[in-house]
């Protein structure tokens, strides 16, 4: 009989039911949590095509991708310069200004506008707004400066200003995303 | 709690006696806020604002419910909705002022309920439940009032909420997918706009009921008092009805006549100018400062500028803030003095006074102020010494420090003299 092997017909029941209920338990708390993420219509490729042939040397330009702000930048000779200057050692997030931007378009710095400290618009891609003294961006919020290859050099963000994946489909529009 | 010498329900009336046998909610309320609920005669008007804090849930969820009867959670239209209650809507200008100062009023009033457990040891045993539950509550409250302030969706709503969910995004590995998860996007927008209203009508009842448990576990013990030490006899005691539920009555007129300055002669002042542009994603405000309630935390998240060790200056301060209010939670075992009133603490007094109070005044301030030298260093050592006070200074002194001599009980504190002390041996 089974009660003499140690297992009752209730002691079955029981286990079944609860995992049963585990189960299903689960199984509601699955679309419970997925149903906050990103929706498709938010997932939606959204790439952003810009114009760049009216951005003169030293000038910047806020574009719109994926809801938040993108800067285009084009980099004065003396800009890039003075950020291939700076020793990679003295860096928080090391990386060169040749490894941020495109090959035989050093030129052109295209960059996530969103501080990676907590998510403030830099200043510095607007006419006459401060760059900081780093000559880059500046993040009012809590004070982080970029240079003029948008890495972190002062402050409390932890990187350089993300660089969306992109690519020139002319000389003068730039696909993002 | 019951003591001996509180006095019984007793239904007098026919009706009453067959209520009391189907749902005795009278007996309830005589033995919970009556005439049957014995609560220490010494109270001073520190203890009326828990009652106060109540009366500040309340409001907001009534002037809430009819706020959310004009507004439409939506990004195209949710700053107009609220314009078009304020301008529009009958009365509607007096609910959203009352709402949106109702919350600064809940702050000001939870700060100094928090601020008389700190000083007289409320949160010492037999209470440290009550204590864990406020807590709680408090932290409820501020997930609350974040969520509320970015329902208005104008620029300071737009940025908070990207500064604060982008707090989680400091958490190693997992904090980027989470934020995203948070906000159902990359950025605010009407996900996460639309879930935050619907957060924010649920966490006030849920509030509500951990208010109920925090009153439940109160009454097990009973209310502390500003001497600390227990009841020993009725002559300790006043009964709560009448005599707490006239003070408290006392202390609704003064909060009303505070609060209806607020509301009709002042109602921006506690907001920022900010808000009054619709959201713009493309364009930060030059000054970002959170609610002036959020002040002190705020300066201890931005307190953090340089990489210490291995752990990123931004993580850093997310868990420095988070951890400010944390550390209230050991608060009971922390603290290892026998006494429990501060006004018998010689030494804790002082770094109480001196101490304590000045540090969180300069992170309140500070969090107010541009995020810029000196206000940075000031952040910093206030904040030390902030962390210092509980983690070192509270539980040395506490230990070592010879408190005052205690009043033999509350009724020999009050009236110089106890007759029942006379009876028992000296104390």
């Amino acid at each position: 009989m089974a009660e003499e092997d140690g297992v009752r017909r209730r002691d079955f029941i029981n286990i079944a039911a609860v995992s049963a209920a585990g189960v299903a338990g689960v199984g509601v708390v699955i679309p419970m949590v997925s149903q906050m993420s990103a929706s498709a219509d938010v997932l939606a490729a959204s790439s952003t095509e810009v114009d760049i042939s009216n951005i003169d040397p030293g000038q910047a330009i806020k574009a719109v991708f994926r809801k938040q702000p993108v800067f285009v930048r084009n980099l004065t000779p003396k800009e890039i310069s003075e950020a291939n200057a700076v020793p990679l050692s003295s860096l928080r997030d090391p990386q060169t200004l040749a490894e941020r931007t495109k090959e035989g378009k050093e030129n052109w710095l295209i960059t996530m506008g969103v501080c990676t400290h907590l998510g403030c618009v830099p200043l510095g891609a607007g006419e006459g707004e401060n760059r900081g003294e780093f000559g880059g961006y500046f993040c009012p919020c809590h004070g982080s400066a970029y240079d003029t290859a948008a890495r972190i050099r002062k402050g409390p963000a932890p990187k350089n200003l993300e660089v969306p994946e992109y690519e020139f489909t002319s000389d003068t529009v730039v696909k993002i995303g | 709690m019951s003591f001996p010498w509180a006095k019984e329900y007793t239904p007098a009336h026919p009706f009453m006696k067959w209520m009391d046998e189907k749902l005795p909610v009278p007996r309830l309320i005589y033995n919970a806020v009556g005439g049957g609920y014995e609560v220490p005669r010494n109270l001073n008007y520190f203890w009326n604002f828990g009652f106060l804090a109540g009366l500040c849930l309340v409001i907001q969820i009534v002037t809430g419910i009819v706020m959310a009867m004009h507004y439409a959670a939506n990004t195209g239209v949710a700053f107009d909705t609220i314009e078009m209650t304020v301008r529009d809507v009958n009365w509607g200008w007096m609910f959203r002022y009352a709402h949106a100062n109702g919350a600064s009023a809940f702050f000001v009033v939870i700060y100094i309920h928090i601020f008389r457990g700190f000083y007289y040891g409320s949160y010492k045993a037999p209470r440290e439940m009550v204590w864990l539950l406020g807590v709680v509550i408090f932290l409820l409250m501020m997930a609350t009032a974040f969520m509320g302030y970015v329902l208005p969706w104008g620029q300071m709503s737009f940025w908070g909420a990207k500064v604060i969910t982008g707090l989680f995004g400091a958490i190693p590995f997992v904090g980027e997918p989470l934020q995203q998860w948070l906000l159902g996007g990359f950025a605010p927008d009407n996900a996460a706009l639309n879930r935050f209203f619907s957060l924010h009508y649920l966490l006030p009842f849920v509030i509500l009921g951990v208010v109920i448990l925090h009153i439940w576990a109160l009454h097990i013990p009973g209310s502390s008092n500003p001497t600390g030490v227990e009841i020993k006899s009725e002559s300790d005691t006043v009964p709560f009805y009448p005599y707490y539920v006239a003070k408290d009555g006392w202390a609704i007129g003064v909060f009303a006549i505070a609060f209806a300055a607020m509301v009709f002669f002042f109602p921006n002042a506690l907001g920022h100018p900010d808000n009054y542009i619709p959201a713009n994603p493309m364009s930060t405000p030059a000054h970002i400062v959170p609610e002036w309630y959020f002040w002190p935390f705020y300066a201890i998240l931005r307190a953090f500028t340089q990489d210490f060790f291995f752990i990123p200056a931004k993580l850093m301060g997310v868990l420095a803030m988070f951890g400010a209010i944390l550390v209230w939670f050991f608060l009971p075992w922390l603290d290892k003095s026998p006494v429990r009133s501060g006004s018998y603490r010689p030494t804790y007094k002082k770094f109480f006074w001196f101490g304590l109070i000045p540090a969180m005044a300069v992170l309140f301030y500070c969090g107010g102020a541009p995020a810029a030298e000196p206000y940075v260093m000031f952040s910093q050592i206030a904040g030390l010494y902030y962390f210092a006070h509980f983690l070192i200074i509270l539980p040395v002194v506490s230990a070592i420090e010879k408190p005052l001599p205690l009043p033999y009980s509350i009724t020999e504190a009050v009236l110089g003299k106890d007759e029942g002390a006379e009876l028992a041996p000296s104390a």
